[in-house]
């Protein structure tokens, strides 16, 4: 019952702010008992999966099934988590409760914004839980409306054109998977997550396998995401409100590279191996070209937001150490990209949630117009200062470890396209230590003389994620054990097909 | 000792760090002074352990092994964190934690009053943990852990003052060039994993008959590896090159020594610690860590050597035409690091290091000395210091110990650690190593020349005035103090005095049991306690001698009929009889062969931020977008047919999307 419970909690905590709270300070204080639970849920979970004995067959924990849901079409209510998914889950949690407490700021609309917010967590909740195809697309679809709602009535800028470029580049790509969902399902007769791999292995195929995959990938490239179907990520990123910016880039983009790793590649393995060159030459446009576009960016959210396209192009690289080479496939490069997915949903929420923090002071993103605030807000600075060096993958840092395992998987499977995205490192060092420079530092601003730091409050979401961040990368084997032991599934069908 | 008395040198900095950070900034402010005790006391007692270090080391013949602990494993991968005790971890762990104490007890003095006072003790107990950190370090990727992180260390340190532009500016620009590079040093890593590994494994029979990990990380594996000829050639020349280019970035050496000048935007004490006897000593470190490596690769080990030479040579020619008394010892300290690299480079292992220990405390010292200056003049400016001899008989002392032995006047420690690298140098001649015992000799002069230059400038003549002089400084005379230091400020560099004289013919003895109980050549034999060490036996060079001793003597002569006889009018260089010829050299020179302009201006500006990024990034906008909102628009025209009978948006939308699927799939059936 605890999956469900994650999956549902948020979700009627929503139904209950919908139906019966109306004062404002109870919607919030409600919100935050359904996060903070959510969070405790989320430990819960982690732990248990933890300390299960795991059975490497499936690997699943926790498993929650009821067939007969939609006993025509053999759907099923299939629920569980796996090494890859219980980090995520504990990520998701650990970011809702954040990005609940960073909302407490909001005035507009305070009923359906908590709703919304509550309902985009259980919808991300059931992705990563999911383990019945057509649960997962139902769920996929789901985080689309509040996400819809958040950004085009909560937003900033051009709000309601971020909002529907968001969503029509979300829809275009889950066409796509449907058609591939379809597709399977008329090969196999299952929606089962956990048996596709070996049934689309025996069956006659409906579709060409290839097609399926290439769909299959494209939908979760325009999610993580990757050159050149990135453009809706900068413009939602920076026009939406800043909890929501924290759960877009913190989690949202996740989704895409579980569904890349259990899915594309779960189903697909000697596909992907096909198609390996071009999911790494992808991979280092998007390193690369994600990490220039940043440095020419003037709006602090907007630089955020583009490095992202540039870090996410880090997991895409690690995926694409799955062809091998030698004739075995490392667990390494994957297991790189699992951790950069975790550790850039920390880096980048405390990032997103320092940049509010300044636009709710200072009134501008512009970072001409700032300067000098660390005197005014040194805890600000100090969080802004982690949150930039863990991006720039510092050792000690969670950044570092994830980048070291993508790069040393990747390396000798592609020696070329991961040296020219290893000099990523010397741009990343570069914007980010240029956008502290020109926000926190130098002399201060008499415009910005008002400015105060953090209260405890708005402090808790900031401390948390420095926590993480420090505890990853001092020790990555409480989050890596967990994504590799999830991983060997997937690894064993890649070893058939590895490159000599 | 036991390996935690080892690691406890690396902890207890790093805990007071930790409890200075999180309990006296946040809730003892008022008791910043406690910083400054806390941080001493961890590294006292990390210095009394890193002497105990030496002394169990030299018991031990050389090497204490203890097994390494699994720190993550993924898959075949293991990364882990251990100790390599051996006679260069033992040696350096003194440098770093002796000039870190007498810096820290300086730094009392010096940083009396400044609001960052906790922050400032928290950041240098971080740093020396860092440093002592990389040196234990038994593995490469535990090297690289803390490389970057003495790097970020000297980052926060650099730009202290972070309200200066200027300073936040050379910490930025400090990080970025060391990143570059660390690029080349990552990419060394990758290289050795991903072609180191079977070759171990292939082998892995002879590292466990050795008492080895294996493992491709293991600093000792790999170095056996070398030294067993299990690497070919190339793999060995393209690590070896890799590893380098780390060395090339922390050790300031040319190209990429642009960052080292600016990086006296800090506190003083700082540049001494970080930015003259420790950090950039670094890359020196890394070089002979992998030494048996090198070694293997003729190529490399050219390149290190003519790098080192060019180095050495030319910063040393910028220090000759600078006023800033720091960026003079700046300069110095990349030349005399270039003189190490140039002694790797050649084979000279043994000197390389032995002048890296001189040097750190010789080298602090002098920084010591110009914070002293600074503390009573207000200025770094020579152009307005002068005649302070008499006023600070102290710092003036000792400045001219740090002169001397920098110089290599017998019998200052400076003398026999030079003399062993210029004796190297001129031993087996070949090609090479002509070209660069050229240099080194040169270089050589010109390291006399500066120094006494900057002393009779600084301590000699007329006082001119001191900050209040110093046009557009805002200062008067009341920031002007001519004054001797504080004794907390005085005292470390009496105690530095006390090695940058003695450490030299002390601690490698030409004769045996001549001082002490110290036997002949005890240092470099201790550093040949490591059998893959190969250090070039040297029975005290009389020719070498005398060449460098005559080299250093008519460097401070020289100096002299400028500055002190005035024979010599310098102005003449600028605008007399030859200026037409001299003029331009100057001033290439004095703008530092327009480095700082080629790379800031040209390439990082004017070829990167609005060159390739601005394309890039137009593109973006004009081009990749646009296509994403031709997909748009169609969504959005599709849509409107049906708007036309349906009020919604997204779910518009989503029909529109169904529609699709299904034809899709009808073309899939039709044609499966």
């Amino acid at each position: 019952m605890l999956l469900s419970a994650i999956i549902f909690l948020p979700l009627a905590g929503a139904v209950v702010i919908l139906l019966g709270l109306n004062d404002p300070k109870k919607v919030r204080l409600w919100a935050v008992f359904i996060g903070f639970v959510e969070l405790v849920l989320g430990f819960l979970c982690f732990y248990l999966f933890q300390t299960a004995d795991i059975d490497l067959k499936d690997g699943m924990e926790l498993v929650e099934k009821y067939e007969k849901w939609i006993p025509v079409l053999n759907i099923q209510y299939h629920l569980g988590v796996d090494g890859l998914s219980a980090p995520l889950v504990l990520l998701t949690s650990l970011l809702g409760f954040c990005s609940i407490v960073a909302s407490l700021n909001i005035q507009l609309r305070i009923k359906e914004y908590f709703m919304w917010l509550l309902i985009l967590q259980s919808a991300v909740m059931g992705v990563f839980i999911s383990l019945d195809f057509v649960l997962f697309f139902i769920f996929w679809e789901l985080e689309l409306l509040p996400m819809y709602f958040l950004i085009s009535i909560w937003g900033s800028g051009r709000k309601e054109y971020s909002a529907m470029k968001f969503v029509i580049f979300t829809l275009l790509g889950s066409a796509f998977m449907l058609v591939s969902i379809l597709g399977l399902y008329f090969s196999t007769g299952s929606f089962s997550i956990i048996a596709l791999p070996a049934l689309v292995s025996e069956a006659k195929l409906f579709m060409p396998a290839g097609t399926m995959f290439a769909f299959l990938f494209l939908a979760f490239a325009v999610k993580l995401p990757v050159w050149p179907v990135h453009t809706w990520l900068p413009d939602a990123h920076t026009d939406a409100p800043t909890a929501v910016s924290v759960m877009l880039a913190g989690v949202l983009l996740k989704m895409g590279g579980y569904g890349m790793i259990r899915l594309a590649i779960g189903i697909f393995p000697g596909e992907a191996q096909d198609w390996a060159w071009v999911i790494a030459t992808l991979a280092v446009i998007s390193v690369l070209y994600g990490a220039v576009c940043t440095v020419r960016q003037t709006d602090l959210k907007k630089l955020v937001a583009f490095s992202s396209v540039s870090h996410m192009g880090y997991v895409l690289l690690g995926i694409s150490s799955v062809v091998g080479v030698g004739g075995s496939v490392s667990s390494v490069g994957l297991t790189g990209a699992a951790m950069q997915m975790f550790t850039h949903g920390t880096i980048t929420g405390l990032l997103f949630l320092v940049v509010g923090l300044i636009y709710d002071r200072a009134h501008t993103r512009h970072i001409p117009d700032l300067g000098g605030l660390a005197s005014n807000m040194p805890f600000v600075g100090v969080a802004f200062l982690v949150a930039g060096l863990a991006s720039l993958g510092l050792p000690g840092t969670s950044g570092f470890i994830a980048e070291l395992l993508v790069f040393l998987g990747t390396f000798e499977v592609w020696p070329i396209i991961t040296t020219l995205s290893v000099f990523a490192i010397v741009l990343t060092a570069g914007y980010i230590l240029w956008m502290i420079q020109r926000t926190f530092f130098g002399p201060a601003i008499s415009r910005l003389d008002e400015v105060g730091d953090v209260s405890l409050v708005q402090a808790v979401p900031l401390v948390i994620l420095m926590v993480s961040i420090m505890v990853v990368g001092l020790y990555p084997s409480i989050i890596s054990d967990a994504f590799a032991l999830g991983l060997e599934p997937i690894m064993e069908s890649l070893q058939t097909g590895a490159r000599s | 000792m036991t390996e935690m008395m080892a690691w406890s040198i690396f902890l207890l900095p790093l805990f007071a760090f930790i409890f200075i950070s999180l309990v006296i900034r946040p809730f003892l402010n008022g008791y910043d002074r406690v910083s400054g005790y806390v941080a001493i006391v961890a590294v006292a007692i990390g210095f009394v352990l890193s002497i105990q270090s030496v002394l169990e080391v030299w018991n031990n013949h050389g090497k204490i092994v203890w097994p390494s602990h699994s720190w993550i494993t993924v898959g075949s991968l293991e990364l882990s964190v251990g100790i390599l005790m051996d006679p260069l971890t033992a040696i350096m762990l003194v440098v770093v934690s002796g000039v870190s104490l007498m810096v820290l007890i300086y730094s009392q003095g010096y940083m009396h009053g400044d609001p960052g006072y906790s922050r400032y003790f928290a950041y240098i107990s971080l740093f020396t943990a860092s440093m002592i950190g990389l040196v234990l370090a038994g593995n490469i990727i535990q090297i690289y852990f803390f490389w970057e992180l003495v790097g970020l260390c000297s980052y926060l340190l650099i730009g202290f003052w972070f309200h200066k532009p200027s300073a936040i500016a050379a910490a930025k620009k400090a990080f970025l060039v060391t990143r570059l590079g660390d690029f080349g040093f990552l990419l060394a890593i990758l290289y050795l994993f991903a072609n180191g590994g079977e070759i171990f494994a292939a082998n892995a029979s002879e590292f466990t008959g050795a008492g080895m990990s294996g493992s491709v990380f293991d600093i000792s594996s790999v170095n056996f590896a070398a030294k067993s000829g299990f690497f070919a050639g190339s793999i060995a020349t393209l690590v070896a090159l890799g590893i380098f280019a780390g060395a090339v970035g922390k050790s300031a050496q040319f190209p990429l020594h642009v960052w080292l000048p600016d990086a006296m935007e800090g506190p003083t004490p700082v540049s001494a610690l970080i930015h003259a006897a420790t950090m950039v000593v670094a890359g020196i470190f890394l070089v002979a860590r992998f030494f048996p490596l090198f070694e293997v690769s003729s190529t490399a080990m050219s390149f290190v050597a003519i790098t080192g030479g060019v180095t050495a040579l030319f910063a040393a020619s910028m220090g000759l035409v600078m006023y800033d008394i720091k960026r003079v010892l700046a300069y110095s300290t990349v030349s005399q690091l270039g003189f190490m690299m140039l002694a790797l480079g050649i084979g000279a292992y043994g000197p390389a290091i032995f002048h890296l220990f001189t040097h750190a405390f010789f080298k602090a010292l002098l920084f010591l000395g110009s914070g002293s200056v600074n503390h009573a003049t207000g200025t770094f400016d020579m152009r307005y210091m002068g005649g302070l001899k008499k006023h600070m008989p102290w710092t003036y002392y000792t400045f001219l110990i740090g002169s001397l032995s920098i110089a290599g006047i017998f019998p200052l420690a400076g003398f026999w650690s030079k003399d062993e690298i210029i004796a190297a140098s001129l031993h087996h001649p070949d090609a090479i190593q002509i070209v660069v015992a050229i240099m080194a000799l040169v270089a050589a002069f010109m390291t006399a020349f500066y120094m006494f230059r900057a002393l009779f400038m600084t301590f000699h003549g007329e006082f001119r005035g001191g900050i209040a002089a110093e046009p557009d400084s805002g200062a008067d005379s009341h920031d002007v103090h001519l004054e001797e230091s504080p004794a907390v400020m005085v005292l470390p560099m009496v105690i530095l005095a006390i090695p940058a004289i003695v450490a030299g013919f002390l601690f490698n003895p030409v004769i045996d049991g001549g001082i002490g109980s110290i036997p002949q050549y005890w240092f470099s034999k201790m550093l040949n306690m490591v059998d893959h060490v190969y250090v070039k036996g040297h029975p005290i060079d009389f020719f070498a001698a005398s060449i460098s001793s005559i080299i250093a003597v008519s460097g401070i002569g020289l100096a002299y009929l400028i500055y002190i006889r005035k024979s010599v009018n310098t102005s003449t260089i600028i605008d007399g009889e030859f200026s037409y010829m001299t003029g331009p050299v100057y001033k290439l020179i004095f703008r530092k062969y327009f480095f700082d302009e080629l790379y800031e201006g040209k390439i990082t500006i004017a070829l990167f931020y609005n060159g390739v990024a601005r394309l890039i990034d137009w593109c973006d906008r004009n081009i990749v977008d646009r296509i994403g909102n031709v997909i748009g628009f169609f969504g959005r025209n599709s849509g409107k047919v049906v708007t036309t009978l349906e009020t919604g948006q997204v779910q518009i939308y989503g029909v529109g999307m169904s529609v699709g699927i299904v034809s899709i799939l009808i073309v899939f059936v039709v044609w499966g």
